[in-house]
């Protein structure tokens, strides 16, 4: 069977690859595109290390396959910082909310999605937002900390 | 050896013509709607080469429309964009509560209605308030399609009725009348991201006098599919929901139960707590009946 010739957009740059039919929207990322920041936890769509946005809707990267990716607008980790780094991103070394990091590409693109829907969650809906994103270092707390602080940062008028 | 290939039809005719294909010859075809659960086993339990149809082209899997007399859910919409219409949350609370227990964010970014009934898990939240609501799965086929109540079509553990050469192109709910409201219950030990113990989905309609004049009640995680329990929904019509009738109904679908013993519970607790799950169930339902009336 031949590869799959997909056209797409990751990060708003228009990408073209080859991919088989069964790989992964993540193993494109990572293996086709050279775009190593998203990562694969679990490959079961249990763990959330492999978050990203998929026409403005944040996904399991692992749970998606590459070939349907044509014609869709991606967003991974790659693109979130600027020239400086996003204000989750500069959250996340303030409160120490990652240890190993393996999790935190998802969690930063996680949060992202929610703030963007939601300036404002309560603890609570930050957690349940986050409930499909598992850090086995942190315990969590510091995470949560790191976005409600994002979140006020995000808030404050520029 | 084969290898796995990838198809993104347009049309349903187009569908269907790729279904004749590959399971007419002795290849096979496999429906991809959100993935949540065909690319776990495709890693899994079911390494086996084969087309993967893509149906998330289609207008009509897409449709998620609430008409004068029903409520169309394409097979292709994901439930976190049933979870931002404030209008379908309103008229199926119970239906919503059970889509918004499967999965995390992520998963319910992909994760459709129609997909977690064809995976036929006898825990699918998804199933137990479909059933109350009086669901029905609008099948293609190449012969004019056909419609099957939801209680019908999951037959056994991870089979459904879809015969070869069909798919299913959405739900149908029936319109919900003003004073009748659905609830879904399960139970986990923990509050997210679980699969249920028990799970039970209650729909009811509540005169002004307080008399309950319809019910559906189903049963989800007690049995090898999840069930309607039409002697539960007896015990509840024609009472005034007080707490006899709430136990009636709670013992209904003990009795109609025929849950195993695994890691989530046993048999015993499984009996012992579908019982509660109606009876409160119940209890949510008519309160937002009553309320949904008076609004």
């Amino acid at each position: 069977m031949s590869r799959l010739h997909v056209e797409t957009s990751v990060n708003g740059e228009p990408r073209e690859f080859l991919c088989e039919a069964d790989q992964s929207l993540l193993d494109v990322l990572r293996d086709e595109l050279g775009l190593t920041g998203t990562k694969e936890g679990c490959g079961s769509g249990d763990c959330g290390a492999c978050s990203v946005m998929v026409d403005g809707r944040l996904i399991c990267s692992c749970m998606m396959l590459g070939a349907e990716a044509q014609g869709k607008s991606i967003e991974t980790i790659e693109g979130i910082a600027g020239d400086e780094l996003h204000p989750i991103q500069q959250k996340f070394l303030e409160h120490a909310a990652l240890q190993c990091g393996i999790c935190t590409p998802g969690f930063i693109v996680a949060a992202k999605a929610l703030l963007e829907k939601n300036p404002d969650p309560d603890e609570t809906t930050i957690r349940y937002w986050l409930a499909g994103n598992l850090c086995r270092c942190t315990g969590y707390d510091k995470i949560i900390r790191a976005v409600q602080d994002a979140a006020k940062e995000l808030a404050r008028p520029a | 050896m084969g290898a796995f290939a990838y198809v993104a039809p347009q049309s349903v005719d187009q569908v269907l013509a790729e279904l004749v294909e590959h399971n007419g010859s002795g290849k096979r075809a496999q429906i991809l709607a959100g993935g949540t659960d065909l690319l776990v086993q495709m890693r899994s339990v079911d390494r086996e080469p084969r087309t993967i149809v893509d149906i998330k082209g289609l207008t009509e899997t897409n449709r998620l429309e609430i008409g004068a007399d029903e409520i169309y859910i394409g097979s292709a919409v994901p439930s976190a964009l049933m979870n931002e219409n404030a209008e379908l949350k309103a008229l199926l609370p119970g239906v919503m509560e059970g889509a918004d227990l499967i999965g995390s964010t992520q998963v319910q970014g992909r994760a459709t209605m129609a997909g977690n009934l064809c995976n036929a898990s006898p825990a699918g939240d998804g199933i137990p308030a479909m059933i109350a609501a009086g669901a029905v799965c609008d099948i293609a086929n190449g012969s004019g399609g056909r419609q099957l109540a939801v209680e019908d079509f999951v037959t056994g553990v991870g089979t459904n009725a879809l015969e070869p050469g069909e798919f299913v192109l959405g739900v149908k709910i029936p319109m919900p009348a003003a004073n009748q409201r659905d609830a879904y219950l399960r139970f986990i030990p923990r509050t997210e991201m679980d699969i249920a113990v028990a799970g039970c989905g209650v729909n009811l309609t509540v005169e002004a006098d307080g008399t309950c004049s319809a019910a559906r009640v189903a049963i989800g995680a007690v049995a090898p599919t999840a069930l309607l329990v039409p002697a539960a929904a007896q015990a509840l019509i024609g009472s005034n929901l007080s707490d006899d009738a709430l136990q009636a109904a709670g013992e209904a679908c003990t009795e109609a139960s025929s849950p195993i013993s695994d890691k989530r519970g046993t048999a015993e607790y499984r009996r012992k707590v579908i019982a509660v799950l109606c009876r409160r169930a119940a209890a949510i339902a008519k309160d937002r009946a009553v309320a949904a009336a008076n609004a």
